[in-house]
């Protein structure tokens, strides 16, 4: 277990940006239509409740949490281009966010996932889970091994592809910084057409979800790499504000 | 021009999706040995101070009908009030105690379970107590952004009445959709927090 080192920067976080994020309503992507609360946000601001935040150490990652070539490999190796996706969790004041839990997951190469409910036609691939995870280091980096997963068809519009893409958890220094979002690759046409991509208001802001090709960091006749930086809300720094003592 | 303040924008949030499970619980979504267990799952430890009890539910969609899909996280204080992990600084939590749980609804039912125990009492910004609470956080196919709210108790009448973020609820009318009613089974308190994500008696969602 590890603290956060952070008692020059202990204070709430700034507000989020609900323009900058996908509204809960986005009725093309059809299943937000009965999923989204029509009343306004309460707005309670940080307490100490939000301001807290579970930490995990690296001592709970076995060995090949971050290896999604090897992780589930019973016969042989996954089928398909590997890749290696990195980059850095940062908050707002692009300061590294250290000892952040991210959990990923995704389809195989041929865009299909290892789960019952799971009915389009691409072949389950014997070697692959599709399920991996790892904690950023000091400077907040965190880098994976996988296969690049295949754009997918699901149930929306009656015939609506997912753009390729990895899903992305983050668990920063506080429950207030919470956060589930979605990769994407760089020049992939299908971002553009894909409801749930497009739910996100600004064209702007889906960039932020596009890794881009790394080719500095691609190992020669082995695998391309991804670089996806991932940031988190920023906090005030504790300048003037009026906390409880031993708050 | 002025000088840039060189901030960046959050990451914007999407969907967990339907297979949000591969990752969050593989075990229980049949992706089996690569973790010892899902993150969040394990029972309480026996050594953990405090009063056992359970928190179950289920969470409707604006049509009333059960989602077999979420994922439900809880993160709460120890029975001293004081929260486990980091961001902590009046004193040392419970150094069993995580504070910290995930668990998928049931695929058939959509009933969530948790097995913890009563949380203390921790202090609003200002001073003033606020009742004891476990914070919630909800994501599934089509919630875009995950949702946060909050559970109360239902046998904590008094402190709720209190609560300064109880209090600050302008339709009085919502206040219940936070509370928990308590019933009792096996010799341990349940507290039923259903979740309406939209419709009638809709739950009180947070911008926190
Ligand atoms: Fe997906």
């Amino acid at each position: 277990m590890r603290n956060d080192n952070s008692s020059h920067q202990g204070g709430s976080f700034y507000q989020r940006d609900r323009s900058w994020h996908p509204p809960a309503f986005t009725p093309d992507y059809k299943t937000s239509v009965l999923r989204s609360p029509k009343y306004a946000l309460l707005s309670l601001g940080n307490t100490l409740s939000e301001m807290t935040g579970p930490v995990f150490g690296h001592a709970m990652l076995g060995p090949l949490d971050n290896d999604l070539i090897l992780n589930y490999a019973q016969t042989g190796e996954p089928i398909g281009p590997r890749i290696i996706v990195h980059g850095q969790v940062l908050d707002e004041d692009a300061r590294p966010v250290r000892g952040a839990l991210v959990e990923f997951w995704q389809a195989n190469a041929g865009g299909r996932y290892r789960h019952k409910k799971e009915s389009y036609l691409a072949a389950i691939d014997p070697n692959f889970g599709g399920c991996g995870r790892t904690i950023t280091d000091e400077e907040g980096r965190y880098w994976f091994r996988t296969i690049k997963p295949g754009p997918y068809p699901w149930p929306n519009g009656v015939n609506d592809w997912r753009p390729a893409h990895i899903h992305f958890s983050v668990f920063g220094h506080a429950f207030a910084q919470r956060l589930i979002t979605q990769m994407y690759f760089e020049g992939d046409p299908m971002i553009w057409q894909c409801p749930i991509v497009m739910g996100i208001p600004s064209r702007e802001a889906v960039e932020r979800l596009v890794a881009a090709l790394d080719r500095e960091n691609t190992l020669p006749m082995d695998t391309m790499a991804y670089k996806f930086d991932i940031v988190l809300r920023g906090r005030r720094s504790t300048l003037f504000e009026n906390r409880m003592e031993g708050n | 021009m002025v000088q840039s303040l060189r901030r960046l924008k959050e990451s914007p949030s999407q969907t967990a999706g339907p297979y949000v499970h591969i990752g969050a619980t593989p075990n229980f979504s049949g992706i089996e040995g690569v973790y010892p267990h899902d993150l969040g799952s394990l029972p309480l430890a026996p050594e953990v101070e405090g009063e056992r009890i359970v928190v179950t539910g289920r969470i409707f969609d604006g049509s009333g009908t059960p989602i077999k899909d979420a994922l439900v996280e809880i993160w709460q204080a120890d029975a001293q009030g004081l929260y486990p992990g980091q961001g902590e600084r009046r004193g040392a939590a419970d150094p069993h105690f995580p504070g910290w749980f995930r668990q998928p609804v049931d695929g058939t039912s959509g009933v969530y379970r948790f097995e913890t125990i009563k949380p203390g009492i921790v202090p609003y910004f200002d001073g003033r107590p606020m009742a004891p609470h476990i914070t919630f956080w909800i994501v599934a196919r089509g919630i875009n952004i995950g949702l946060h709210t909050r559970l109360y108790f239902g046998d904590e009448d008094k402190a709720n009445a209190a609560d300064p973020i109880l209090g600050r609820i302008e339709h009085r009318l919502r206040v219940p959709t936070l509370i928990a009613p308590r019933s009792d089974a096996d010799g341990k308190p349940v507290y039923t927090f259903d979740i309406r994500l939209q419709g009638e008696n809709e739950t009180v969602f947070f911008d926190i």
